[in-house]
């Protein structure tokens, strides 16, 4: 096992599979001469060159769409966006090219693309570099949708993504480039999209999290612990299709769910996970599910307000005892 | 190879130029009407018979289609290329089958019979049915075939200038050789999309052309209202790229055209093409027409490419009245059989809703 | 401008209110302090009085309705006001949409709501108003079903009354396993059953009692005491009270006596175990809680300073309590802060019996009758007089020979009980 940052662990997988396969290149913003806004792509275009590592200048509508001709003409991009807050100027290019080009073409035209970038809070950014896009891409019939919380999921997801013929939406953060994590350096390590991981066993309570709110969940559940409660965390990874099999087993066990997601609450993949299981497991919930997300405004500037806007690890552990029935 | 090519010397990435030296002539080439002889496109009588036939393939198909949308066989949108045949026909006889790639917006009918989609298939397409080119789940705005290199028609306007920027992408990485000619309206020119994409394609050196079907009018909004420049092909200097107008009332200026810029394009030199052309119908079939007066539409009737061409023929002697009536009856045959054709195709099944979403077969739809 | 009078609150476990009678009529004149009307509410009948003055515009409930708290009872103001407004600004039936529900975060005051539901979407408080309806999780409903137990049986203790897996599981370990057999057939005959509201105060009964059943592990130590000369001692009292001119005094009244004694020689027996504080309250007075059993559920008066009082004193107070409670008369001041509560069935011809304990107390004594029965006495089989008392303690706090120790003091002192009569 290696310990690799968040951002080498994605870096690795996207070099293992260029190596693999020639037709797989690099697009975005800054991802060439500067190394990656964030680093991501260090050292790649001195690996591949102008022709596989390109940077764009701003137009995400444009390479987006530009992208996703390329995969339609047989290649298989990766396109970054500096940040998913840049990509809504190219939400046609997603919504209605990505999606659904394959359908109306009777099947005839597939997109194996990645589209890949931090997603959701990032600090003191105020309103629109703090949003959250994972329920909104997931609600388009089409493509997929992983939210990763750390490096070993990163690197085997997006290989696996890299490898899916479908165009897939891929979500990290900001606030975890920096994080270290063991690493599977088994060879050409993959995990399979679709599938959620039981971060922590446990018969009190099931919290689901993804993304920096699986984090949330497992301090929680660490309160908890102290409580003399074991919580059972799962990290869903894929949002797209969603695991319900692993998350209505666990409610089976526990009868009680709390969903931590950093996305304003309507129409939230809260919204839906509740939904589903109340549809599937209505039988085996002994509380209603309750869930922690943003709140429903725009998220602030102010220091405090950010942090009051965010889910907290407290309000994490608070929603769990309610349906615990402890408080 | 590079993709990026930075003729100018750059200084901290500005070009080294005085106010002095600024360029003023722009360099753009003429393609009017009636300059271009068969013989010097080099088409023999075979050809042109076959050009014929094609665009009133596409004339007769059309003028079925709305009857068939009267008749309720066909739903939803129905944009008629009546009018425009020269560009379709032109275009794809600069083009190489089986190699070069055409996308284009959602007045698709045309260029998809131009590039040997079967009235069948796309008839089939129209009325919703299994046959259809896109198994019934595009209708009239959405024909592909990858077979015959149709990268599709799209509804939203300037959604697939883009794409097309990835299509040639793909051409220029796997060297294969091959150009992606894409096709939008003049209402699509005023999109995001349009400048983003010439940008990229000049900025790396993509082998894509940009033809702009100028038939005059954005829906109902007639060009001078939408553009501050009417010129629409002099957006070509914003980017770099060679610019030409054309004829689009006359299959040989656009035929030579676009084979100028397909060899450009085959250098990996991107352009623009703007072919001004008139649609005889309405937007769609919902349109009354308002924002034109017949007087206008009478006179430019006199210029339809398939008349036009036709006198070209009897002119020159090429084919005879007689055969030219003969394709005519062969033509309409053709069309109507596709209309028995749509007509028995079954519908999709109700599973296949379900199918072509992913290629993944055992996606776990949401079914509750 | 006129003014609404709602439902007040008017107990600490209140959630709603049961207008039992009018006491004006549409038109008076009314002052502020008058009383309007009576409210039953979880612990007793209540007066609703008004807080400014004006005309009686109209009475918005009426006899017998129930409304949550802030539920509009009636308007006040001038004669001839136009009330449209007020009333729109309650639902249909009087009430507000809903009761703005408590939030951790402080919202702004609207200075006069135009709407007529809150502007939040937060969760309704747990505990509104049901209807009527058995709340229960749909897993402790699938398991109340599964085991043949009819939810009614089950008694919530989530929010709100909610019935939940734990309150099952209770349940179904008391219970024996549903037997396998095919249910009875019965023949069909001419049965009814009747729907009757569940009170008020039948709600907290449910509540507190189930509370305490399942949070408080029980254990129960009974003695037997031996009364006659009890017997002896309360025919001379009383004897000499109707002479003076007071009320007679029961055997009850004893047992509290002896009750009041011994829980100031045990004090660790006088306690409450409040494990949210961290603390066991031990208190230095005894605050005795006499249950009484009125027409639709049970009451329990607290006789303050019993260890202050004689007996005759107790008996006193007692049957003024009983009387007022009776007359659903007594109000929440009279009914809170017990440290210990006696609960007696003999008269009932109940030999003895076990009682749940009465929150926040640790213990509760449940009295049986005084039986003859045959005792040996120097060897020699006699007839004899006993009475048979058991204490149900709170095993969280109080131990088994902590409360041995206090049911024997009782014991000796209802079996010698002068020293009773010799106490204050």
């Amino acid at each position: 096992m290696a310990e690799l940052q968040l951002r080498e662990a994605i870096r690795a997988a996207m070099v293992e599979e260029m190596d693999r396969d020639e037709d797989i290149f690099l697009m975005g913003e800054e991802v060439a001469e500067y190394n990656g806004a964030y680093k991501v792509s260090e050292g790649m275009r001195d690996r591949y060159g102008d022709r596989r590592v390109i940077d764009t200048p701003i137009s995400e509508n444009g390479f987006a769409g530009l992208g996703l001709g390329a995969a339609m003409n047989g290649l298989r991009p990766i396109i970054e966006f500096m940040t998913w807050n840049f990509a809504f100027v190219a939400m046609d290019q997603l919504v209605n090219n990505a999606a659904k080009i394959r359908y109306m073409s009777g099947g005839q035209f597939s997109f194996p693309i990645v589209f890949r970038g931090p997603n959701g809070a990032a600090g003191q950014l105020a309103a629109t570099h703090n949003t959250s896009v994972e329920a909104l891409y997931s609600c388009f019939p089409g493509l997929k949708v992983i939210s990763i919380s750390n490096p070993d999921d990163a690197k085997g997801l997006l290989k696996s993504a890299i490898r899916d013929d479908d165009p897939v939406i891929f979500l990290e953060s900001e606030f975890m480039y920096g994080m270290r994590g063991e690493v599977s350096d088994a060879e050409d390590y993959t995990i399979p999209i679709g599938k959620a991981r039981i971060a922590k066993e446990g018969d009190a309570v099931t919290v689901i999290g993804h993304n920096k709110s699986y984090w949330r969940a497992m301090e929680a559940a660490e309160m908890l612990e102290a409580d003399g409660y074991a919580a059972e965390v799962i990290d869903p990874r894929t949002i797209r299709p969603f695991d319900w099999d692993t998350v209505i087993a666990s409610i089976r066990k526990t009868n009680r769910c709390v969903i931590v997601d950093e996305s304003n609450p309507f129409a939230s993949v809260a919204s839906e996970v509740a939904f589903q299981i109340q549809a599937r497991a209505f039988d085996d919930l002994d509380a209603p599910i309750s869930r922690v997300t943003a709140k429903d405004t725009p998220a602030p500037y102010a220091k405090n307000l950010i942090e009051y806007y965010l889910p907290s690890a407290e309000d994490v552990y608070r929603a769990c005892r309610e349906v615990m029935y402890l408080d | 190879m590079a993709l990026m090519t930075k003729s100018a010397v750059l200084h901290n990435g500005q070009s080294d130029v005085s106010y002095d030296t600024i360029e003023t002539k722009l360099p753009f080439r003429k393609y009017p009407g009636d300059r271009f002889t068969h013989s010097d496109l080099g088409l023999n009588v075979a050809d042109i018979g076959d050009i014929y036939r094609n665009m009133l393939l596409q004339r007769r198909f059309e003028e079925r289609s709305a009857q068939m949308y009267g008749r309720q066989k066909i739903g939803g949108f129905l944009h008629l290329y009546i009018g425009q045949e020269a560009i379709s026909t032109g275009s794809v006889y600069a083009l190489k089958p089986g190699l070069d790639s055409v996308i284009t917006a959602y007045r698709d009918h045309g260029i998809a019979l131009a590039l040997g989609m079967s009235s069948n298939e796309c008839m089939a397409e129209l009325f919703g049915r299994k046959d259809g080119c896109s198994k019934g789940k595009g209708g009239s705005m959405h024909f592909f075939s990858r077979e015959k290199g149709m990268f599709g028609g799209h509804g939203i306007v300037g959604a697939h200038i883009p794409v097309a920027a990835g299509i040639a992408f793909a051409h220029r990485y796997k060297n294969d050789g091959g150009v992606c000619v894409c096709y939008l309206g003049d209402g699509a020119v005023w999109q995001g999309s349009f400048h983003e994409t010439l940008n990229l394609a000049s900025l790396y050196q993509l082998p894509v052309i940009y033809v702009i079907e100028n038939n005059q009018y954005a829906m109902g909004t007639a060009v001078d209202r939408a553009a501050a420049e009417t010129d629409l092909f002099k957006q070509a200097t914003s980017y770099k790229m060679p610019g030409s107008l054309v004829d689009g009332m006359d299959v040989f200026s656009v035929c030579q055209a676009m084979r100028d810029h397909v060899a450009l394009a085959r250098k990996g030199q991107p352009s623009l093409v703007e072919i001004r052309t008139y649609r005889y119908r309405g937007h769609s079939m919902s349109d009354p027409g308002k924002y034109r007066t017949k007087e206008e539409l009478e006179a430019k009737k006199n210029e339809d490419p398939i008349l036009r061409l036709k006198s070209y023929i009897i002119e020159h002697q090429l084919i005879t009245n007689e055969a030219l009536d003969v394709l005519d009856v062969e033509v309409k045959a053709e069309v109507a059989a596709s209309v028995t054709f749509a007509d028995e195709s079954p519908l999709p099944p109700l599973e296949a809703i379900y199918e072509d979403v992913y290629t993944q077969k055992d996606f776990p739809f949401l079914k509750i | 401008m006129p003014i609404a009078i709602d439902m007040p609150k008017m107990t600490d476990t209140m959630e709603e209110g049961v207008l039992v009678e009018w006491a004006v009529e549409e038109g008076d004149n009314i002052a502020a302090g008058d009383v309007i009307a009576q409210v039953e509410t979880d612990k007793a009948t209540m007066d609703v009085e008004a807080y400014d003055d004006g005309v009686l515009l109209k009475k918005v409930a009426q006899a017998g309705d129930s409304l949550p708290i802030g539920g509009l009872i009636a308007i006040l103001g001038n004669e001839g006001e136009d009330i449209s407004g007020l009333l729109a600004e309650h639902g249909t039936n009087g009430t507000v949409a809903a009761a703005p529900p408590e939030e951790p975060v402080s919202v702004e005051p609207k200075p006069i709501p135009v709407e007529t539901a809150p502007s939040g979407d937060a969760l309704p408080a747990a505990g509104l108003p049901t209807n009527g309806r058995t709340k229960a999780s749909p897993l402790a409903r699938k398991m109340a079903s599964d085991h043949g137990l009819p939810l009614v049986n089950l008694i919530g203790s989530g929010p709100g009354g909610r019935i939940i897996k734990r309150d099952v599981q209770a349940q179904i370990g008391r219970a024996p396993a549903p037997a396998a057999a095919p249910a009875p057939t019965y023949v069909p005959s001419d049965r009814s059953v009747d729907s009757v509201r569940i009170s008020q105060m039948r709600k907290v009964i449910a509540r507190r009692l189930a509370e305490s059943k399942y949070t408080s592990p029980h254990f129960y130590l009974t003695a037997d005491v031996d009364v006659a000369a009890l017997i002896t001692q309360r025919t001379m009292l009383n004897d000499y009270l109707a002479k003076s001119g007071g009320p007679k005094v029961s055997f009850n009244d004893f047992v509290t006596k002896a009750c009041a004694s011994a829980l100031v020689q045990h004090p660790d027996v006088n306690v409450t175990y409040a494990p949210d504080d961290g603390v066991i309250l031990r208190y230095n007075y005894v605050d005795i809680g006499v249950a009484v059993a009125i027409e639709d559920g049970l009451v329990t008066p607290v006789i303050r300073d019993a260890q202050q009082k004689t007996v005759a004193t107790i008996a006193q107070e007692i049957q003024a309590l009983a009387v007022r409670a009776r007359d659903k008369k007594l109000t929440p001041e009279e009914m809170e802060g017990s440290t210990f509560t006696t609960s007696n069935l003999g008269m009932f011809g109940i030999e003895s019996f076990t009682a749940i304990i009465n929150p926040p107390n640790a213990c509760i004594l449940a009295i049986g009758g005084i039986r003859d029965t045959p005792v040996v006495e120097n060897g020699a089989v006699v007839a004899g007089k006993r009475m048979k008392l058991t204490l149900s303690c709170d095993h969280r706090v109080v131990d088994g020979a902590v409360g041995a120790q206090f049911m024997a003091t009782v014991k000796e002192l209802l079996e010698s009980p002068l020293s009773l009569l010799l106490q204050t």
